[in-house]
């Protein structure tokens, strides 16, 4: 036999090389490219429009409706995923990958059905509208649409971070607490919960990035009612078809750094988790 | 006793976290797909029809699974090459590499969309070098593509990462002891072997692309019959009150997301079923 010993395929020199290559390539065309025009298209007029383009009423409302709809989806889908993730990794019982597959199926309907599925459910021509009519109380076109569309779409994010996290854990630990005597929720928030904080908070940031990016849904649920229920992301939306392509582009720079904070937090949330296994 | 009968008994929390989660999913997932199945049904089959098997819907089905398809079909060489360098080399920057992959993910779909729309724009960036060679990619189903792809390319990195990190040790070296060539060795061992994650992965990016909204209209142009994908359709049916059109429209596009959702558990059970057997 000549040569080196071969363990793997792609190991030698020239075709790492190029492999790598092509991959650092493409990857600085594919997501490099987008946020440098946001960024420099933001900034094209300089930082003076710039900061009035974001301090613009309708936009200063759009980022406050947007923050209010994060602070309440958030930490009720943080609850959904923890008491989900339990249910699915602590428990056997008959119907539980049907289960999981469920509490999955947000992820692949598209936000435009999402938003008309909750239209039918709360508009006037709705299930609940001649209900909803009668009592004077409506739902759809008002921020509380935003909310009940946006815990659907993000329903799934917190859940399936928590479900892959804890699969991988032994529970050990717990089963040792709850013998020496422990109650359950004694056992969950000293010994479970100290294993899943990264993991929680992974699932949080990502479910904060979608819910405050979240576009079609809101589209069909909000009404679009300028310094009402606009989001950011219609407002967005709003400026680009008027052509106020700075001031799209400078709300656009919001949610693109907010973006990038969110990978940043996904990565150390990731080394963490990595430590926290190796070191057990 | 084994020791899975005693932690069945000793876990706590079952009632509870079951409660929770069949409320939550029942009141906040399952309500408003019954009431949209439900509104499908009231408004009659004649007019349901009319709506799905109108000239200009077929038109939307035809180009929106054309540019998925094509999407799909890019991130799955693309996908593909970023997984595999990500999961066999370490290199500087590779930390960076694997975090800026989901930046379609964190990025919300309508900054995506406005972006791409800028590039490819005939006085943007790649729009000014690709038009005067009379390729056209914003307001054209290309455009369409391209943000179909941005948006869901991590999907297949991300379902095929773990498992080209955990294929076995010595299984290529096997291959290659008994002379076969770096191709042969990929083709017969390693690809056979992430074939089910992969093609799940390709399902899923597939699905989500058909369902975008928010990355395509700022770019497709959206002229009828031309550049307006079925979740377009479904929402200009709402703006002008056919609610039949977009109870049909919808519910065609919920048949799709199941029908790609049992795919992916399909293969999600082939998969596992030759792990439980190799």
């Amino acid at each position: 036999m000549t040569g080196p010993r071969r363990l793997r395929v792609g190991e030698s020199a020239p075709v790492r090389l190029a492999l790598v290559g092509a991959a650092v390539v493409l990857s600085a065309l594919v997501f490099g490219a987008p946020l440098v025009m946001v960024f420099g298209r933001a900034f094209a007029m300089g930082i003076g429009v710039y900061l009035q383009k974001v301090s613009d009423p309708f936009a200063l409302h759009a980022i406050w409706l947007t923050v209010l709809t994060s602070l309440i989806v958030v930490p009720i889908n943080v609850g959904f995923g923890v008491a989900a993730a339990w249910l699915i990794t602590r428990h056997q019982f008959w119907g539980r990958r049907l289960l999981t597959t469920l509490i999955e199926l947000p992820v692949s309907i598209s936000p435009i059905v999402a938003g008309v599925a909750y239209l039918f459910l709360y508009g006037s021509l709705g299930l609940f509208g001649p209900f909803l009519d009668a009592h004077g109380w409506r739902i759809m076109f008002t921020a509380p649409a935003i909310f009940l569309v946006s815990l659907f779409v993000t329903s799934p994010y917190v859940a399936r971070e928590l479900i892959t996290t804890m699969q991988a854990q032994d529970t050990d630990d717990e089963v040792a607490a709850l013998t020496l005597g422990a109650g359950g929720l004694q056992t969950f928030l000293g010994v479970t919960l100290p294993k899943i904080g990264w993991a929680v908070f992974y699932g949080a940031v990502i479910c904060n990035a979608r819910v405050m990016g979240e576009f079609g849904a809101v589209s069909v649920v909000s009404g679009k009612i300028r310094g009402k229920t606009e989001t950011l992301p219609l407002h967005i939306e709003v400026l680009f078809n008027d052509y106020n392509t700075t001031g799209a582009f400078a709300a656009a720079s919001i949610l693109a750094l907010l973006a990038l904070v969110t990978l940043a937090m996904k990565t150390i949330s990731e080394i963490r988790l990595q430590r926290a296994r190796a070191a057990s | 006793m084994s020791a899975a009968v005693r932690r069945r008994r000793l876990m706590p929390g079952f009632g509870l976290s079951f409660g929770v989660t069949l409320s939550y999913l029942a009141l906040i997932v399952l309500m408003p797909i019954a009431a949209l199945v439900w509104k499908a049904g009231v408004s009659g089959p004649g007019e349901l029809w009319a709506g799905v098997s109108s000239r200009r819907a077929v038109a939307t089905y035809e180009l929106t699974l054309t540019t998925a398809a094509a999407a799909t079909a890019f991130n799955a060489v693309v996908g593909f090459l970023l997984a595999w360098v990500l999961t066999r080399y370490r290199f500087p920057g590779r930390r960076l590499l694997d975090a800026v992959v989901d930046l379609p993910f964190a990025l919300p779909t309508a900054v995506a969309g406005i972006a791409l729309s800028a590039i490819f724009a005939p006085t943007g960036w790649a729009g000014g070098l690709l038009e005067p060679h009379g390729i056209k990619v914003a307001y054209a189903p290309a455009g369409i593509a391209v943000a179909m792809a941005f948006t869901s390319i991590p999907f297949v990195v991300r379902s095929l990462q773990p498992v080209l990190a955990d294929l076995e040790d010595g299984v290529e070296e096997a291959a290659f002891m008994l002379g076969a060539s770096e191709l042969a060795v990929f083709g017969r061992v390693v690809f056979p072997a992430v074939l089910p994650a992969f093609l799940s992965g390709c399902a899923l990016a597939f699905s989500r692309s058909l369902g975008e909204y928010g990355a395509v209209i700022f770019i497709a142009g959206n002229i009828p019959m031309r550049t307006e994908v079925t979740t377009l359709l479904t929402y200009i049916r709402l703006e002008e009150f056919d609610y039949p059109g977009a109870a049909g429209l919808a519910t065609a596009m919920l048949a799709a997301s199941f029908a790609s959702l049992f795919a992916i558990n399909a293969l999600q059970f082939w998969r596992l079923r030759r792990e439980a057997r190799g």
